[in-house]
């Protein structure tokens, strides 16, 4: 069967790929040690040897629309075009060109509907930020197959935050009984408090640095329970009118298992919102020293 | 009210970098042309099959007439839509990094919890 390499869970800044690429006076005063954090984490998952990767992520109204909007939607497609005009024109985020693993679209896409997921599918996906983001920051290289899996977390009405959980739950176990000796890491990307188009917005921190301090316990320490005890979908209004995001690391809670702590977390404090990386890896439950065994 | 026609609007100028050019420069005859010839248009649809009944409101229409962001998203227009947009038509004309979205963020401080509804 597969193995779940690593379960990664981070922000997603689409500004990171200028910060951390500008010289001279463009290059702004944390970006050293945002690259410093950032390659940091990209060691994680470089030392779990993933084959394939399973990116969980959502459309930011580019493809998706709201005549046609699907709650979650696995793509299924050999290649990904990624990255929009208007990305390149707000972030300078490169276009890409993802190769896709269409066996394990089709194997989650079966049995995710056969476990009573009623998951949309695309033959022909091109992919936004919350899947490139990772890419630039984990993968560079964008050498390893991907299987993108959007969830909305953008447009009422959405799935409740317990349906993302029950979803990951899914993806893990699906994973895990796929007949394949690949080592399959899944990441996922969403964000803490934020505001986008708000009085809150681009402030000196996030919109709401208590609620990011308490979701970033609640990830580190795999507690579901609390999460999903204080989180609702009208609740995720409060901490900045871009908060639903969190359901994404919701989802990746799920992935990761409950109670189950992640082997490494990080965050950086920046302007506008915080930033969060989370690594496990189940298949060495000893930890980041576990997986660098053969 | 039509927040999904507003929200069509922004999201069918905000992705072509010509409209974005033609909204700034002549937003009058921009919403004209585009709620006479693109508003009925369903993207996945050939232009025949277009809908008949999509239509803005005189203030819907004026609001995005004269730029007026704070107006579209108390209508309740998507806060990314109006966001993504705006910088794109209006961020050049400010010399300091994020001035502009700084800007309009107090342009919305009189704002309290809860937002306007963005549901559709």
């Amino acid at each position: 069967m597969a193995t779940v390499a690593a379960v990664i869970a981070s922000t997603h800044h689409p500004f990171y790929y200028r910060a951390s690429t500008a010289t001279g006076s463009d290059r702004p005063p944390f970006a050293d040690e945002w690259v410093a954090k950032i390659e940091s984490f990209r060691q994680t998952l470089t030392r779990a040897r993933p084959d394939v990767l399973v990116m969980v992520g959502s459309d930011h109204f580019h493809q998706l629309w709201l005549d046609n909007m699907p709650q979650f939607l696995i793509g299924k497609a050999p290649f990904y075009d990624a990255n929009f005009y208007n990305e390149e024109r707000e972030f300078g985020l490169p276009r890409l060109l993802l190769r896709g693993d269409e066996e394990l679209s089709a194997y989650l896409l079966r049995t995710g509907i056969d476990a009573g997921f009623d998951l949309a599918f695309s033959n022909e996906l091109r992919v936004d930020h919350s899947i490139t983001c990772p890419i630039i920051t984990l993968r560079p290289e964008a050498d390893l197959p991907i299987v993108p899996v959007y969830t909305n977390i953008f447009a009422p009405p959405m799935p409740q935050p317990a349906r993302f959980v029950q979803l990951g739950q899914a993806i893990r176990a699906m994973i895990e009984a796929w007949p394949s000796d690949k080592r399959v890491a899944v990441i996922g990307t969403g964000h803490l408090s934020l505001e986008l188009g708000g009085p809150r917005q681009f402030g000196p921190h996030g919109p709401d640095p208590e609620f990011d301090r308490k979701a970033v316990e609640w990830i580190a320490s795999g507690d579901l329970k609390s999460a999903l005890a204080e989180v609702s979908l009208d609740s995720l209004w409060q901490p900045g009118n871009a908060t639903h995001g969190f359901m994404d690391f919701l989802l990746m809670m799920g992935v990761a298992g409950a109670g189950v702590a992640a082997d490494y977390t990080d965050s950086l404090d920046l302007f506008h919102t915080m930033e969060a990386y989370f690594t496990w890896y189940p298949a060495h439950p000893a930890g980041v020293a576990g997986a660098e065994a053969p | 009210m039509s927040k999904y026609l507003i929200d069509k609007f922004l999201y069918t100028i905000d992705r072509d970098p010509d409209l974005v050019e033609r909204y700034r420069a002549d937003p009058a005859g921009t919403v004209t042309w585009w709620e006479a010839e693109r508003a009925g248009l369903i993207l996945n649809c050939p232009a025949p099959e277009r809908s008949t009944w999509l239509n803005f409101t005189d203030a819907e229409r004026q609001a995005l007439t004269t730029h007026d962001y704070v107006a579209l998203l108390e209508f309740g227009a998507h806060n990314f839509l109006v966001l993504t947009l705006f910088i794109a038509l209006f961020e050049r004309d400010y010399e300091e990094p994020l001035a502009f979205q700084r800007e309009f963020a107090g342009r919305l401080s009189h704002w309290t919890l809860p937002y306007p509804d963005i549901a559709t």
